[in-house]
């Protein structure tokens, strides 16, 4: 049953993304894709990672689509009709996918529990995470317990996007006037 | 038929994966590439989740009387990815809203013109 599931959600995936490459009505791709994150992140409860799930359906589906549409109310809604034939990208594309499907049957089989990835240090925190931090949810105890110096290092990176994103979009929204276009060179 | 039933994910990552590196490529619409990004992005997500997922599992919470457990680590590592995945995303966003002050339009051919213009 499960594995049906996953199997629906995926293909919705893959026609989602179909429609995003061949629309030109930038809102509605933008839509589509909090679609395609919302059916990631039901993915990720039916492949048990639920802590994910709730991450991508708020952050994935919710504050990306929402910073989207911000920057679509400040800029255009309709993309530009291509002015180039797009048959390079096409065979660049065709050939990396066809490189990796012919890795991909390297790869350990859906839900191996031999394969190396899942035999490796996972049994470890699987066995010791209740004696060590007493956090019955595993995920929860490596990410701010083993693994806290790493999330500490994220809101690092979300700060200093955050200062690029004020650098960036500050000077105009407190009514300074940036430096205006098409002048640069001629000095 | 088990070869199917074992890679489907991964082809399917594939498959979303390239679609979004050909819109990254092929399309001049700076936000377009932005969704391109997003969608590869969330498509390698899912790869890693795939291969966490083991058969007959349960959600790494645990609980007394389960023996099974998918593999926390990846779900670990894509939570942080996801995070710092929208702190990119707005970044670009700011830049594509910079760009469209600059030179009034959000299509690379024109911003490439309007510079050899200049």
């Amino acid at each position: 049953m499960e594995e049906a599931v996953n199997i629906v959600i995926l293909a919705l995936m893959a026609v989602t993304v179909i429609g995003i490459v061949f629309i030109r009505n930038l809102m509605a791709v933008v839509m589509l894709s909090g679609i395609y994150s919302l059916l990631a992140a039901s993915v990720f409860v039916v492949l048990d990672a639920v802590d994910v799930a709730f991450t991508e359906a708020a952050v994935g589906a919710g504050i990306s689509t929402v910073l989207f549409i911000g920057t679509l109310a400040l800029t255009t809604r309709i993309e530009k009709k291509p002015a180039h034939k797009p048959y390079l990208p096409f065979i660049v594309v065709a050939i990396t996918g066809a490189a990796l499907i012919y890795g991909s049957f390297d790869m350990a089989r859906f839900g191996d529990a031999e394969a190396v990835t899942n035999k490796h240090v996972a049994p470890y925190y699987l066995e010791n995470t209740k004696k060590h931090t007493g956090i019955p949810n595993v995920v929860t105890a490596v990410l701010a317990s083993y693994r806290g110096y790493d999330t500490l290092g994220e809101v690092v990176v979300i700060f200093t996007a955050g200062i690029g994103v004020i650098l960036l979009l500050g000077s105009w929204r407190r009514g300074l006037t940036p430096p205006a276009p098409h002048k640069r060179d001629e000095a | 038929m088990a070869d199917f039933e074992g890679l489907y994910n991964y082809w399917i990552v594939i498959v979303l994966a390239m679609a979004g590196l050909y819109i990254v490529i092929a399309r001049g619409n700076l936000i377009k590439k932005l969704v391109g990004l997003n969608i590869f992005q969330a498509s390698v997500f899912v790869l890693y989740i795939s291969f966490s997922k083991v058969s007959g599992g349960t959600a790494p919470i645990l609980e007394k009387g389960i023996d099974v457990y998918s593999n926390p680590l990846p779900h670990v590592l894509i939570l942080t990815a996801i995070v710092v995945g929208v702190a990119t995303t707005a970044l670009g966003l700011a830049l594509v809203v910079r760009i469209r002050k600059e030179y009034g339009t959000i299509e690379e051919d024109d911003i490439h013109s309007q510079d050899e213009s200049m």
